[in-house]
């Protein structure tokens, strides 16, 4: 996307710094303490959770939010425990990140989790291959995560196994594609005025 | 002839040849309607329905004038905000978001820029005057889309007095943001480390006057409906979902708050300082439209209380900075008013084009390119007049978003359509519906 308005071919950078290169990589695993209510969450759920070891791949907290990435054989049975002995009573949905680079788990899926009980948030966190992009529903669990799966279907391309009805909710149900992955174009036309032209924003020259 | 015809078998008699027409099925055909009690009608409710409060379509299937089934059909607002905001740096995010749920806007903006904040690592940076005028616009938002559920609720079920009332009295609000902004929706105010701009001159008296004028005008529409004999009897006991129903099914603000939880972010989560306000949650305990009603109009009055205190804040932190100080990251442009709305800052533009060029080409950095964000992923929640607004935001550590998610309330609620609806009478339907408050621009995104 570097060749676009300014015929750039580099790396479009202007600062002079363009041997500067900042590697944006995510968050490691987190080591104990944790710190605030999140020692509490993980002591609670290996307690209550035999499994935990093998369900939870690694704890990241970062920016006072603790997330637990789950192996997706094991959602299910982690969010009935959250829900019922941890009192995360409310999913606040799903939402999909497509990381295109990172092979073998390209399609993340992101629950961000409340208890109004004891008034915390934490967020489960599952990886799945783009080829195998399949994760258990977990509308069984939270009746609400219903839309928010199929939206997630819709943007994303993962199939909730086990979902009531996982059909398209905001594309048109013949759309071909799915819309919010890296793979995906943003697509528009170049708008011309007065002579010039300014190409669709996916096509300009693109600062990183 | 012994060709037998099913539709007109003949018989000879001493008068000629009689034919007897039975119309073919028709026995058995009336027989299967007779074996099947009920009398099941579809019928598709929008999305170009006055009263489905947007372009909202609703399947319902109905058996005489009971709803059995109701289903909803979305997507017909939706325009790839989030999509969108990828190919954009982040503070143009803010221009898309705003028009997300279209009537809260500066919530929408808020969560937006809490959430870039919170991935800085600047929370605590954001000065205090900044914070108090966010809260005293998100406030004055909670009356303007508040005005419009109760308006447009009423006129939905029938009674156009209390539309006027509302209208009147959101009108108050937007001149207010427009004096403030320059625009009364989609105003893009709310940045990333502060506001777009301090308040102009006058705007805390003129907050002062529509805050009286507002506080006698509500008791308009509260007079005309609360004990309404056809109002109580529209709302009451109608939408019933309780709190049971409200938890699976991940429901928020007004509607949780009418089964008598408690739950309000700006007292249980606290954000932009609102520790420091006195304020009530309003609760009902009827869990059913009539209580969500209430809960509205009450909130108007809570909303009144923490703008008052806002201008009191404001005034003594007068002076004070809007944005952020770290120049990488404050917006550099800063505008002034002109006689004919906004405009360039003369002063900014001198010291650019005529004195300094790091000036120029760091204002042209920072326009053009926007500034980076350190990778990693934070979620932020704030109460929109509808609930739960969050908004989920990833950074790969460049100038753009490199996903934004909105976990819009609107969006979320709406499934409690079919709970709400279900056994009830269909013209009960749009009073349920009216009661979740739903903002297509929102849900569609």
């Amino acid at each position: 996307m570097t060749d676009g308005m300014f015929g750039a071919n580099g790396t479009g950078d202007t600062s002079g710094y363009g041997g500067l290169v900042r590697k944006a990589s995510a968050a490691g695993s987190s080591e104990r303490p944790y710190g605030g209510y999140f020692d509490d969450v993980a002591d609670d759920l290996e307690r209550a959770y035999p499994d935990f070891a093998d369900a939870i791949e690694r704890v990241v907290v970062d920016r006072g939010e603790i997330t637990l990435h789950v192996k997706r054989e094991k959602l299910v049975e982690v969010a009935l425990i959250l829900r019922d002995t941890l009192k995360f009573e409310m999913c606040m949905g799903v939402n999909g990140v497509h990381y295109p680079e990172q092979t073998g788990r390209e399609l993340h899926a992101v629950y961000p989790l409340l208890s109004m009980t004891k008034n915390q948030r934490i967020r489960l966190e599952v990886s799945v291959a783009d080829a195998d992009a399949h994760i258990p529903s977990l509308v069984e669990v939270w009746a609400g995560n219903n839309w928010h799966e199929r939206e997630t279907f819709d943007m994303f391309g993962i199939i909730f196994d086990g979902h009531p009805g996982l059909t398209r909710i905001l594309m048109p149900d013949d759309w071909e594609g799915h819309p919010q992955r890296k793979d995906y174009a943003l697509g528009g036309i170049a708008v011309e005025y007065k002579g010039a032209t300014t190409p669709p924003p996916s096509e300009r020259r693109s600062y990183k | 002839m012994t060709t037998f015809d099913p539709y007109a078998p003949s018989r000879d008699t001493t008068e000629g040849k009689v034919f007897s027409v039975t119309g073919g099925d028709w026995d058995a055909l009336v027989q299967d309607i007779g074996a099947t009690k009920e009398e099941r009608v579809v019928v598709n409710m929008g999305p170009q329905h006055p009263s489905t409060h947007g372009v909202l379509r609703l399947v319902l299937e109905l058996e005489g004038e009971t709803v059995t089934e109701a289903r909803c059909g979305i997507g017909y607002l939706h325009t790839g905000i989030e999509k969108n905001m990828e190919y954009r740096n982040w503070t143009q995010g803010t221009t898309f978001v705003t028009r997300m749920d279209y009537l809260g806007p500066l919530h929408n903006e808020t969560a937006y820029c809490l959430a870039i904040e919170k991935l800085l690592g600047i929370t605590d940076d954001v000065p205090e005057r900044a914070s108090v005028i966010r809260v005293m616009m998100m406030e004055l938002n909670r009356i303007s889309s508040h005005m419009v559920a109760l308006g447009t609720g009423a006129l939905e079920l029938g009674a156009m007095g209390p539309m006027f009332f509302a209208f009147r009295d959101r009108e108050t609000v937007l001149e207010i943001f427009e004096m403030i902004t320059g625009l009364r929706m989609n105003m893009a105010y709310i940045r990333p480390g502060g506001v777009q701009q301090d308040l102009p001159e006058g705007a805390l008296s003129k907050i002062r006057d529509g805050v009286k004028l507002m506080r006698k005008n509500f008791k308009d529409n509260a007079t005309l409906l609360i004990g309404n004999s056809i109002w109580m009897k529209r709302t009451q006991g109608i939408g019933y979902l309780d709190l049971a129903g409200c938890t699976t099914l991940g429901i928020t603000g007004p509607v949780l708050r009418s089964t008598g939880m408690p739950w309000d972010l700006r007292k249980v989560q606290p954000y932009c300082g609102y520790e420091n306000y006195n304020f009530d949650v309003v609760t009902a305990d009827t869990c059913d439209v009539y209580g969500r009603f209430l809960i509205r109009m009450n909130e108007l009055e809570q909303s009144l209380r923490i703008i008052e205190q806002c201008v009191d804040k404001l005034e003594k932190l007068e002076g004070a900075p809007v944005m952020v100080a770290d120049k990488k990251i404050a917006w550099p442009a800063q505008l002034a008013m002109g006689g004919d709305g906004l405009g360039n800052s003369l002063d900014h533009i001198r010291q650019i084009m005529g004195t300094s060029m790091e000036s120029l080409i760091h204002h042209f950095k920072l326009v053009t390119e926007g500034f980076h964000v350190p990778a990693g992923q934070a979620y932020v929640a704030i109460e929109s007049p509808r609930g739960e607004l969050g908004a989920s935001v990833v950074s790969d550590g460049g100038t753009r978003p490199y996903r934004v998610h909105f976990r819009e309330p609107s969006f979320n609620n709406l499934q409690a359509t079919a709970a709400m609806s279900e056994g009830g009478m269909v013209a009960d339907i749009i009073g349920a519906v009216a009661s979740i408050d739903p903002v297509m621009g929102g849900v569609d995104r």
